[in-house]
């Protein structure tokens, strides 16, 4: 049950991003950006959870799964180490996912060659 | 009436109709590539469990495998295909953000490994990271003071 709320959900955050592309006209990086923001704030508000609970991958594979993340990751570390949190909390919970695109795209940027126009 | 003014009108009707419908093979493609990404993702988060991760852990090792995957896909040069064919469906999930860091650090190469690899690399992943920060940092403020 839980593949098909991934599927369900994860193709509606898509549909939702591909009608912003194709009604806005908003390059991919704001769209980005705003997925993340938009994350961030649900996450925030403590709602994005609920919709974790149920679709799985399906709301923590897409973007705003990542900003949720960062909510999440400065929450528990405000009630871990206090106001410190703030500032660390966001980055700390999305090290591994940064990390492994820094590492991943240095690797490939030294094996792979551009495509030739 | 004449070839050239039915061309005409032809293109006019074309453009009338198409928008919409075009919009809604878009949507149905991101939707069909979108969902299938997660259930992938939801396929390797059981298998994770399996293995013994938590929750959180699977999470967290579902995102380096896709954004592991994507950059060799990406490094392969047919990511981009995929995004013609999926728009929001490729480029939404965690592994359309790996693409926006591994395409520009391979792109741009040839402007050597710090202001080419090193800078380009966060091109997209740069904004991203700033405004998806800054507004954690906001969600932080609230919730010290509110908790």
């Amino acid at each position: 049950m839980q593949y098909i709320w991934a599927f369900l959900v994860g193709g509606a955050i898509c549909v939702v991003g591909q009608i912003l592309i194709d009604k806005t006209k908003l390059t991919s990086a704001r769209i980005l950006v705003f997925f993340v923001v938009a994350g961030v704030i649900l996450g925030g508000l403590g709602l994005y959870h609920h919709l974790v609970e149920f679709a799985g991958a399906g709301a923590t594979v897409p973007l705003p799964g990542f900003g949720n993340l960062l909510a999440r990751g400065v929450k528990e570390e405000i009630d871990r180490a206090g106001a410190i949190g703030i500032l660390t909390g966001g980055l700390k919970m999305a090290a591994a996912g940064i990390m492994a695109a820094v590492f991943f795209s240095f690797v490939a940027a030294l094996i792979f060659e551009p495509k030739a126009k | 009436m004449n070839i050239g003014t039915s061309k005409k009108e032809y293109d006019k009707m074309v453009k009338q109709a198409s928008p919409n419908s075009r919009i809604g093979a878009n949507c149905v493609r991101a939707f069909l590539v979108g969902g299938a990404i997660c259930v992938f993702g939801q396929g390797l988060s059981s298998i994770f469990m399996a293995m013994g991760a938590d929750k959180d852990m699977a999470g967290t090792l579902v995102a380096v495998a896709l954004i592991f995957l994507a950059i060799l896909v990406t490094g392969l040069g047919k990511y981009d295909d995929l995004v013609t064919f999926a728009g929001a469906g490729a480029s939404v999930p965690i592994t359309g953000f790996a693409n926006a860091v591994a395409a520009p650090a391979i792109e741009f190469k040839k402007e050597g490994y710090i202001m080419g690899v090193g800078a380009k690399m966060f091109l997209i992943a740069g904004p991203v990271i700033v405004y998806g920060t800054l507004a954690s940092m906001v969600v932080g403020l609230i919730y010290y003071f509110v908790r």
